[in-house]
């Protein structure tokens, strides 16, 4: 069975917040459920689904299901990290096309921000993951498990501080035109390179935002979505994959991306060459770099020739891509950066997107996700989308 | 710098008995026979039942990233060993910015908070 063409997105909603330090998280959870709900033209009575992963507060939904006060006949609660987002608009498109559910919802929200979050301390996912007491005596925090990821591909490929830095140019220059961007000034390759070494070879200007926030996405079946006021956004091809250590056998160059790639073009029936916009999780310059390698719009090693110059500015280079700024400038709600990559690739498909930036006659778009560590285990997601 | 102490389990616990005798040990597969890091007691390649083997101890840098916005700035870096897996650690006694991918480096073992003794690696 395939889910191509059998669920479309219909609403799409990013809180406007970036610090919100009198709200709580599941308030947030509330606020954007209501706004996707509203941009969809749909009503809570409406949702039969619900979608969240591990920033939702309380237990695998449970909490937000009573919260929210919703009645559903399907949950999911797939966890892989900031990826998790992308994951579920695939499931709930399986879901729609096994006829489980007609109308389903994706929260994500959090307040990192408020609560002092860094990604240079230490990340701890509990002392009973079996990995735990091998890896966290030596202070591995997001920064720097990251910042071996570009080390060992400058090692191998070449690639420079330069060509990483360009990735942030680009979104910057997206990012002025974006009134709720948390960072809109545009920035030049020399300073990001000026600005301060966080984990070597990473500059803070490498690295994504911090922000509270979320967003929501309401995913239903084409019947639906036809009667309602919005475009036709239809889910093309989805693919997920999950890769770590294998048992020692580390390489760092290339990522799961590869795998969840190849899957959502061979449902979609479309190849690199015809996606017109793509949202990339941009956690770090180089999650961006690695991501655009595997999922084959350059080959391994070239990425940071496809990135420099401009190469991903919208308008003048040859691949569009976060034209929300992304989380390098715009917004990284909860520490996970997959749901704003769908909201921004919708925006496109609707022609939706800030009119600087908007790609002409955008029918085609790709975002990808990653969730967890790079460098040791990772979730990666990939969603293709049309416009009908 | 503080060495947070590892979260033991029945798995793991002689894997860090051995580290107090300056053993660094691996997982091997009794069924396919090949080795594994981090250990554990199936196998991730075939899920056979597993042993512990000690490592020579020495191998090459594979990367490595020194974390600089903290009190005191670490070096952590996944290590080759000789015997073909990658060990997350940290590079320890020399100096974090003279570190090159592919150098040789070998074991040496470090107390953490609570005593527990933790495999890092130096310059060989």
């Amino acid at each position: 069975m395939t889910i191509k063409r059998k669920a479309c997105i219909a609403g799409a909603f990013e809180h406007p917040t970036r610090k919100a330090p009198d709200k709580s998280v599941a308030q947030l959870h509330a606020e954007v459920a209501r706004g996707a709900l509203a941009d969809a033209g749909l009503e809570r009575k409406d949702v039969d689904g619900y979608f969240c992963a591990g920033d939702a507060p309380g237990l695998g939904g449970l909490s937000m299901l009573d919260y929210l006060g919703l009645k559903v006949r399907h949950v999911d609660t797939t966890e892989t990290g900031g990826s998790s987002y992308l994951i579920h608009v695939a499931h709930a498109a399986e879901a729609i096309a096994a006829g489980k559910c007609n109308v389903a919802l994706i929260t994500l929200a959090g307040r990192p921000r408020s609560e002092g979050s860094s990604g240079t301390q230490a990340r701890n996912y509990g002392a009973s993951a079996p990995d735990a007491a091998f890896e966290s005596p030596y202070g591995p925090a997001t920064a720097n498990m990251y910042g071996m990821v570009a080390m060992r591909h400058m090692h191998e490929f070449g690639t420079t501080g330069e060509q990483l830095a360009w990735i942030k140019v680009a979104a910057s220059r997206h990012a002025q035109h974006n009134p709720n961007a948390m960072l809109r000034e545009v920035v030049s390759v020399e300073d990001v390179l000026a600005s301060p070494m966080i984990a070597d070879p990473l500059h803070r200007l490498d690295c994504c935002v911090v922000s509270d926030g979320g967003g929501a996405l309401v995913v239903t079946r084409p019947e639906i979505a036809r009667g309602l006021k919005r475009p036709l956004i239809n889910v093309l091809g989805a693919g997920e994959a999950v890769k770590g250590q294998a048992g020692g056998r580390i390489d760092l160059t290339w990522s799961a991306s590869r795998w969840s790639g190849a899957a959502a073009f061979a449902e979609a029936g479309v190849k690199p060459a015809d996606i017109q916009y793509v949202s990339i999780y941009d956690s770090f310059t180089i999650t961006v770099l690695i991501q655009l390698e595997d999922l084959g719009f350059c080959a391994k090693g070239e990425g940071g020739r496809f990135v420099a110059d401009g190469g991903l500015v919208s308008g003048s280079g040859r691949l569009p891509f976060n034209t929300d700024g992304g989380g390098l400038c715009n917004n990284h709600p909860a520490n996970r950066g997959g749901m704003t990559k769908v909201i921004e690739a919708v925006r496109q498909l609707r022609g939706e997107a800030h009119p600087a930036v908007q790609v002409k006659n955008c029918a085609l778009a790709l975002a990808n996700g990653t969730g967890g560590q790079l460098a040791s285990r990772h979730g990666s997601a990939t969603l293709i989308l049309e416009r009908a | 710098m503080k060495i947070p102490s590892p979260a033991m389990n029945p798995e793991n616990k002689a894997f860090f008995d051995a580290t107090r005798a300056g053993k660094l040990l691996l997982g091997k597969c009794l069924a396919c026979k090949q080795v594994h890091y981090y250990p554990r007691a199936f196998c991730p390649h075939c899920n056979g039942k597993t042993e512990w083997v000690a490592a020579k101890g020495s191998g090459k840098l594979y990367s490595y990233s020194v974390m600089r916005r903290v009190a005191e700035p670490y070096a952590i870096a996944y290590v080759t060993l000789d015997e073909g897996v990658s060990v997350l650690t940290n590079m320890v006694d020399c100096d974090i910015d003279r570190l090159r991918i592919g150098e040789p480096v070998r074991v040496v073992f470090k107390p953490a908070e609570g005593g527990e003794m933790i495999p890092m690696f130096t310059p060989a």
